[in-house]
């Protein structure tokens, strides 16, 4: 019978939790990029220009369409062919980026599909201008609407990551990697690491919702 | 000595998507019957049944199909199995796919007006009757375009399946590439591959959905 061992794994901790703070600026970071890749692309993709609008569709539907283990052996091996190179952090970033690009486009776009028409023409008729009626009447209300669209798309985007340790990037489950080839404790090794991802996952859902109840009441009148 | 990328090169690339493909098959089917058990539980009247379900949802939605993959991997050497890669990857792309879909399903069925299943039971029909006639039925009409796009993540998942070492597309692209030092084309080509097994499917789940939403309306 097998005999578990935890021991090895926990001795090597704090390497686990260099690895998770590596783990949550990737997605973070990442997050933060591909929403403004989306809140640009958004528009984009329903507008009337329309190889504006193929280029966004083809970005979306490629992406989308594609695993992101592949995307990133494209990115981090295929794009060196042609020039282009980056270290394995950045390359997880970049990656990571497009990827959660592509799904923030289509939530956001769908956000802003749920503006009803009218809306807006009242914007027009109370003398707002462009601008000003895409930030508060499209973009507001709709970041309200696709808020838990996102944060669960934020979590999927956290998970994913782990795919990056493939490349050698320092995250969480590459640490796993690490300390798996040195102790040999596979199992064990796994099983901590999977935990800490779960509690990563829990705690950021919690704080979602937390933050969903406050920032997001809708506005009663007195 | 390099090897050039040719016709042969690619057919082996055609042959490796079939493994994707069947990967992807049997993932569905398994968690396809994993999901409806588990979102009947889910559904159902007894409490210790619905709060391991939503344990059993949390766990496998809150963490990495990669860290599943690993753990079924070494897991089978653990509990005095032969390592296989393939084994390995049913047993925990099945696990991933029923969490996902008994989620999904959950939702399917808590759409169907309580009214159904009231007046089900005022007919005298039973807990499996009811499921059978009425609501799963029902139910069913709306999981399609939401299955369908599962079914696009699912494809696209078993490539985490090379990491454990089982030559599917993606890992059958590694090989090539390193034979062939064309990583740019390889992977572009393995994308494409990708790209032409999950296009049809995402489309017929949006045409789906928009149908259903027209079908609904009021």
């Amino acid at each position: 019978m097998y005999s578990f061992n935890f021991a090895p794994v926990f001795a090597q901790f704090g390497r686990l939790l260099d690895g998770a703070a590596v783990t949550m600026a990737l997605s973070c970071g990442a997050m933060a990029l591909g929403l403004v890749i989306s809140v640009i692309c958004a528009p984009a993709r329903t507008s009337h220009i329309v190889p504006l609008r193929w280029l966004v569709g083809v970005y979306v539907e490629v992406i989308r369409n594609t695993p992101f283990l592949v995307q990133i052996f494209f990115i981090y091996f295929g794009l060196p062919a042609v020039g282009i190179s980056f270290n394995p952090n950045p390359a997880a970033l970049v990656a990571l980026t497009i990827n959660v690009g592509a799904y923030g486009t289509e939530i956001i776009r769908a956000g802003i599909e749920s503006i009803h028409w009218g809306q807006v023409e009242a914007g027009i008729a109370l003398g707002l201008g462009r601008v000003q009626i895409f930030r508060y009447i499209i973009l507001k209300p709709a970041l309200r609407t696709v808020y838990p669209a996102l944060t669960s798309q934020f979590i999927f985007l956290m998970l994913t990551s782990s795919v990056v340790s493939v490349i050698s990037a320092t995250d969480l489950a590459a640490a796993g990697n690490d300390i798996n080839s040195e102790t040999f404790a596979s199992f064990e090794t796994y099983i901590v690491v999977t935990a800490m991802y779960l509690a990563m996952s829990t705690i950021l859902a919690a704080f979602f919702t937390a933050v969903q109840r406050m920032a997001f009441r809708y506005p009663q009148g007195r | 000595m390099i090897r050039q990328f040719g016709w042969n090169e690619f057919e082996l690339l055609l042959f490796a998507a079939r493994w994707t493909i069947v990967l992807a098959l049997i993932a569905f089917v398994g968690g396809g019957i994993g999901g409806l058990i588990v979102a009947l539980l889910r559904t159902a009247d007894n409490r210790t049944a619905r709060a391991a379900m939503v344990v059993f949802i949390r766990v496998f939605q809150g963490t990495p199909l990669l860290m599943q993959l690993f753990l079924a991997y070494f897991g089978m050497a653990i509990f005095g199995f032969s390592v296989n890669p393939l084994i390995a990857a049913m047993i925990a792309l099945t696990a991933h796919a029923s969490a996902y879909l008994g989620e999904i399903w959950r939702g399917c069925i808590q759409a169907v007006p309580r009214g159904q299943t009231e007046a089900a039971t005022t007919l005298g029909l039973h807990y499996f009757a009811r499921m059978r006639y009425v609501v799963l039925p029902q139910a069913a009409r709306i999981a399609v375009p939401p299955t369908v796009g599962f079914l696009v993540q699912l494809l696209k998942e078993t490539s985490l399946a090379s990491i454990i070492g089982f030559v599917e597309l993606t890992r059958q692209g590694q090989i090539i590439t390193s034979v062939t030092f064309r990583p740019f084309l390889v992977y572009g080509l393995v994308a494409a591959l990708y790209f032409a097994m999950c296009w049809p499917l995402s489309l017929g789940a949006r045409r789906m959905e928009r149908g259903l939403a027209r079908g609904t309306q009021r």
